[in-house]
């Protein structure tokens, strides 16, 4: 379990994490939100026990982020922003070397790059030298290193970038079956399909700030508003506003569609597609409008950057 | 302990296989070791030859040996090179995050990326110096005396490790290769230096003086080592992300510090006295040491060179004094600036000297005026005078004053001095000098320069008749 109590860290003058109060339960995923800059690395690196707080603390599988900070590094597996691979090494040294700093006997370092290289489709690479690897399998070893003791809490920042979509889709998918192992994970991403398919909850961070954070439907629900549902008839929708039941107003229309708001459309959608019925009007077709969590997103921080909620 | 050596060897191994792979570091560690020492043997023995014939052999003589240094010294400076390249180039190419994410605390990272920047250069520096000693042995039968040989081995060493660890500290001053290249000049200057002196003190045949520059050479590289690994740290390896002086932050800094928590001018004098002086407690009493220690010196040479008795006669002295006293300043409003000035200069020249030597300098002329009193009370001594007249008349109305302001002014230069060595946690190696520049100003303004003013005064008014009235 990851826990943060109003972890605090400055450089100077600059405030790069503030106040941050996380807690992640195992087998959860956290998806970290936010503009570059927002203290999102920062914030990993403080929980990572890599950067001490200015103030505040963090606790990892019970460990103090503080006092206990080898045992915490013992026990995370940190993907890092940038891969920083050895590219004169090969893959095999690569681990290996990594699994000794773990303490790993050489029997389970083989046995787990094995495993690792075959799942990650890098077993037919190992013969290469790093420098060699191309931009995606590079974060692919990248993420086989932070794998290879496999640790109970996975911080992961960027998992996927600049990877090709198969690649991405792989990487994902590991995720989750992470997940399913009880392990405690946090994403930073800036790919919002990403963090909307991996997470479980989302925390959006903006100057150091969790200015928002749920699960991607509550994120949707308390920050868009209601669910928005479409209803297009065959004819003209001329005279059925007036028919719309009590209490239901459209909230947008065009000549042959209508759009409204309902957190209860077990019972609204029924009476609507009655009225409609009673009123003359065939209808095509009645759906949930897609709501992203990019429209989130863009809500919470800004189009330009500014925050919409600021203090939320 | 066993920990710490393995992750340090986990280190260094890997760092190693990995210079070794690089033909760019490879290369010039083949052609020094191997080529470079067959060549100063070709030299040796021609310069060997050459001097013989004009009945110079001790040119020869001396020339042997001291190409031996050089063709140690060579290889090892490769050792810059590749501890600017393991320490900044890891950070440049942001292979150390992963590194700093390991269990590996920050002392085996040291330790490693230490000893894989030194074994390879001093490896190929004594192999060059195994390859240069029996082309000798093979061409002219020249074989060095196991003293000789012992010195330069120590010192080829010496020299490697205080390389390594001044490359260290500069590379955690630095984000870049190339940035960590243009500050290596502060060692391959003082470096070259060392290198003319060495070749001046192997020219002249004072051989002894060899083990001088080693020791000297181990203390540099302790300190530095004491340094790099206070620099050395997650913190400040991951802090900084640009090389840019932010003078505006600096000033910022100094000025937090200089008025501490006081919110008022007497809340500030009060926080001087309290936490400033408590701060200074040890080195207070380090320098006050030195101030006896300065005083006692001064005795001990008077006996090695005495002063004529009738100069130093108290009787005598008192005959005419007060006219040689206005005529000095003393009595006069003219006099009081001027020793003000005077201390207050000499404060200040400290602080310059002491501030780049560890605080040594500054300490050392502040020990000068105890040095000088001492010996000139050793000679009153010798001369059948009073000493505690001699003091009581001409020192001690004023150094009630002058010796507490002159004790807490070099503490707080020494506190500057070693401001690099002893950096406070979480602050650059900037930060750490700047707040100790604003404590030392800050008890210099609060506590030194009144005692210094009280001091003048003393002097100039009250002194001058105190000794009127024990010696006139």
């Amino acid at each position: 379990m990851i826990e943060t109590f109003n972890l605090t860290k400055r450089f100077g003058d600059l405030t790069a994490v503030d106040d941050l109060c996380l807690r992640v339960e195992p087998g959860e995923v956290l998806a970290l939100l936010g503009p570059n800059g927002a203290g999102k690395t920062t914030a990993i690196r403080m929980i990572a026990s890599i950067l001490q707080p200015t103030s505040g603390r963090a606790v990892i599988l019970g460990f103090d982020s503080i006092d206990q900070a080898v045992e915490i590094r013992r026990s995370i597996g940190l993907l890092t922003e940038h891969h920083g691979l050895y590219t004169r090494m090969r893959v095999a040294e690569y681990l290996d070397f990594f699994g000794r700093i773990y303490a790993l006997s050489p029997e389970v370092i083989n046995e787990r790059v094995e495993d690792l290289l075959k799942r990650y489709g890098l077993a037919e690479a190992r013969e290469l030298r790093l420098g060699h690897y191309s931009k995606g399998m590079r974060q692919k070893l990248a993420l086989v290193r932070a794998m290879l003791h496999d640790p109970p809490v996975l911080l992961l920042d960027e998992p996927t970038s600049a990877m090709d979509p198969a690649s991405a889709h792989l990487v994902r998918e590991s995720i989750r079956s992470l997940r399913s192992t009880r392990r405690t994970i946090i994403v930073c991403t800036h790919n919002l399909h990403e963090a909307e398919l991996l997470a479980d909850r989302i925390a959006i961070i903006r100057k150091g700030k969790i200015i928002a954070e749920g699960s991607p439907a509550h994120l949707k629900r308390s920050l868009l508003g209601s669910p928005v549902w479409e209803l297009r008839v065959a004819n003209s929708l001329d005279g059925a506003v007036s028919v719309f039941p009590a209490g239901l107003q459209p909230v947008a229309s065009g000549e042959n569609w209508l759009r409204y708001q309902t957190d209860d459309p077990e019972t609204d959608n029924p009476r609507i597609l009655r009225a409609m019925m009673e009123a003359g009007l065939s209808v095509v077709t009645l759906a949930e409008i897609e709501r992203s969590l990019e429209d989130v997103y863009l809500q919470v921080v800004g189009r330009d950057g500014v925050s919409m909620v600021e203090g939320t | 302990m066993r920990n710490t050596f393995y992750g340090a060897r986990l280190i260094a191994s890997r760092e190693i296989r990995d210079q070794l792979r690089d033909w760019r570091i490879l290369a010039p560690i083949i052609l020094l070791t191997l080529f470079f020492p067959l060549l100063m043997n070709f030299t040796a023995g021609q310069a060997v030859d050459f001097v013989a014939r004009y009945g110079a052999d001790i040119i020869g003589d001396r020339l042997i040996p001291f190409l031996l240094m050089v063709v140690g010294f060579f290889p090892i400076s490769i050792s810059l090179v590749i501890a600017l390249e393991s320490f900044a180039g890891e950070r440049e190419r942001l292979s150390l995050e992963p590194l700093l994410a390991t269990p590996l605390t920050d002392s085996q990272l040291y330790l490693g990326k230490i000893i894989a920047s030194i074994i390879p250069p001093l490896g190929a520096a004594f192999l060059g110096i195994s390859v240069y000693l029996l082309g000798l042995v093979i061409s002219i039968g020249w074989k060095p005396d196991a003293s000789l040989l012992m010195q330069i081995l120590t010192l080829t060493a010496a020299q490697a490790f205080v390389m390594v660890n001044g490359a260290v500290v500069i590379s955690t001053q630095t984000t870049s290769v190339r940035a960590a290249n243009l500050l290596a000049s502060f060692i391959i200057v003082p470096m070259a230096e060392l290198i003319i002196a060495e070749s001046l003190i192997m020219f002249w045949g004072i051989y002894s003086a060899l083990w001088w520059i080693v020791v000297a050479l181990v203390m540099i590289s302790i300190v530095l080592s004491r340094m790099g690994l206070r620099l050395f740290n997650r913190e400040e390896l991951l802090g900084k992300e640009i090389d840019v002086i932010d003078v505006r932050r600096l000033m910022r800094h100094f000025r937090r510090a200089f008025v501490g928590s006081a919110t008022s001018i007497p809340q500030w004098f009060k926080d001087v006295f309290s936490t400033s002086l408590r701060q200074l407690k040890w080195s207070i009493l380090i320098t006050a040491g030195i101030l006896v220690l300065g005083f006692v010196i001064g005795l001990s040479y008077a006996e090695r060179y005495v002063l004529p008795p009738d100069l130093i006669k108290l009787d005598a002295v008192g005959q005419g004094l007060e006219t040689r006293m206005r005529e000095f300043g003393l009595l006069t409003e003219r006099g009081l600036v001027w020793i003000l000035w005077n201390n207050v200069r000499a404060l200040i020249i400290s602080t310059l000297l002491g501030s780049f030597t560890l605080g040594v300098l500054g300490q050392i002329l502040l020990m000068a005026p105890y040095g000088i009193t001492g010996y000139l009370t050793g000679n009153v001594i010798l001369a059948g005078g009073e000493p505690l007249r001699f003091l009581a008349a001409l020192i001690l109305p004023h150094a009630v004053f002058e010796f507490p302001a002159a004790i807490i002014a070099g503490a707080a230069i020494l506190q500057l001095g070693l401001a690099a060595l002893s950096i406070p946690k979480g602050m650059s190696l900037s930060e750490g000098f700047v707040t100790a520049l604003a404590h030392l100003f800050r008890v210099a303004l609060g506590i030194v320069l009144p005692l210094l003013v009280a001091a003048a005064v003393v002097e100039v008014y009250v002194t001058p008749r105190i000794a009127l009235w024990l010696l006139g």
